[in-house]
């Protein structure tokens, strides 16, 4: 079988870079409406930020576990 | 390669007998994590991460003696500090997310508040320069002292069974029980603790090898192998590293406000009344 296509180099650094994608839009959803709700609702920016920090916290850990696995697997 | 890694505390001290120029580039890696043993205490291999948790250990305890040694009504000096912080994990931690029986927790939520940040800050200090939260050993500890009160919290709180009860949400089609069951006990139970640790561990990996990533670049660039077209890589290198060294100071608070805000979120919903 002939090869078409090949990639080569670090391909796990491809893969950690698409595996950012999710946690990254999730941040961005986290931490946009976020501000909105603060912006809409300032008196009650304690309860708004301490939320939006947890969620922020584990949309990160998808990305953190991503980072980790390579290490972990090898090359 | 070796003398800077020396240099930016990247290596442990005594790998390189010889220096070596490097030829190219070479980006740090998973050598800065492994430290040879300082020296041995019977069997046990004595390396700089356990070192620096013993001296930090020890700073931090004195510290809080001398703040809480002899409580004044009026608080004077250090005593000051240490009501700040005590203050603020109880008050925004304890009682804002377990509620009124939060005060109980506080001891552990305070202590676990403050050797976290403490150990990452070590990331930042000249000499020491190695946050020893990046062995993934102290978190994983750490998590698992949380794992135990959390579960122990709740089965105390509602019983064996009922505790395994609470971790269901009630109310939903009965069609989807047999897929909701699985996924929030290996949420809650497996996923949980080791979320948990990781988030703090990847974090300060992460924040170290960026740290180095950049020094090592401009040393690099504008020292072990000066050329016209390096010269920007360099100068961009010490900048960034300047900008990461901050950006890293508000990442290591961060994390240890969020491990024990996890915490305390585990424990309070561990207590919460069935729903």
């Amino acid at each position: 079988m002939s090869v078409l296509a090949e990639v080569t180099g670090s391909i796990g650094s491809v893969g950690y870079g698409l595996a950012a994608i999710g946690p990254g839009i999730g941040i961005g959803i986290v931490f946009g409406l976020g501000v909105q709700a603060i912006a809409r609702q300032p008196e009650a920016y304690n309860l708004i930020f301490r939320n939006m920090i947890l969620g922020f916290a584990f949309a990160e850990a998808l990305a953190l576990i991503g980072l980790v696995m390579p290490f972990v697997y090898g090359t | 390669m070796t003398a800077i890694a020396l240099a930016a505390g990247a290596l442990p001290a005594g790998t390189g007998t010889h220096t070596i120029l490097a030829e190219e580039f070479h980006a740090p890696g998973l050598g800065l994590f492994e430290w040879e043993p300082l020296f041995n205490i019977g069997p046990v291999g004595v390396t700089k991460p356990m070192v620096l948790a013993v001296v930090l250990s020890g700073l931090l305890i004195a510290f809080f003696w001398a703040a809480f040694r002899r409580p004044q009504i009026v608080p004077r000096g250090v005593q000051n500090v240490g009501e700040v912080g005590y203050l603020f994990i109880r008050d925004d931690i304890a009682r804002n997310i377990i509620g009124k029986k939060g005060d109980q927790y506080v001891p552990l939520l305070f202590a676990l508040f403050f050797f976290i940040w403490t150990f990452n800050l070590a990331s930042v200090i000249p000499i020491a320069q190695f946050p020893v939260t990046s062995r993934f050993g102290y978190p994983a500890v750490l998590a698992a002292i949380v794992y135990v009160t959390w579960v122990g919290v709740g089965i105390k709180a509602h019983g064996l069974g009922g505790f395994f009860k609470a971790q269901i949400p009630t109310g939903l089609p009965k069609a989807i029980y047999p897929l909701i069951i699985p996924i929030e006990y290996a949420s809650n139970l497996i996923v949980r603790p080791f979320t948990h640790s990781v988030r703090l561990f990847a974090n300060m990996f992460a924040g170290h090898l960026l740290i180095a990533l950049f020094a090592i670049t401009a040393w690099h660039f504008l020292v072990e192998q000066p050329t016209v077209l390096g010269f920007g890589v360099g100068i961009i290198g010490v900048l960034m590293t300047i900008v990461m060294t901050a950006f890293e100071l508000l990442i290591q608070a961060l994390q240890a406000f969020i491990f024990t805000l996890l915490a305390a979120s585990y424990i309070g919903s561990a207590l919460e009344e069935a729903h």
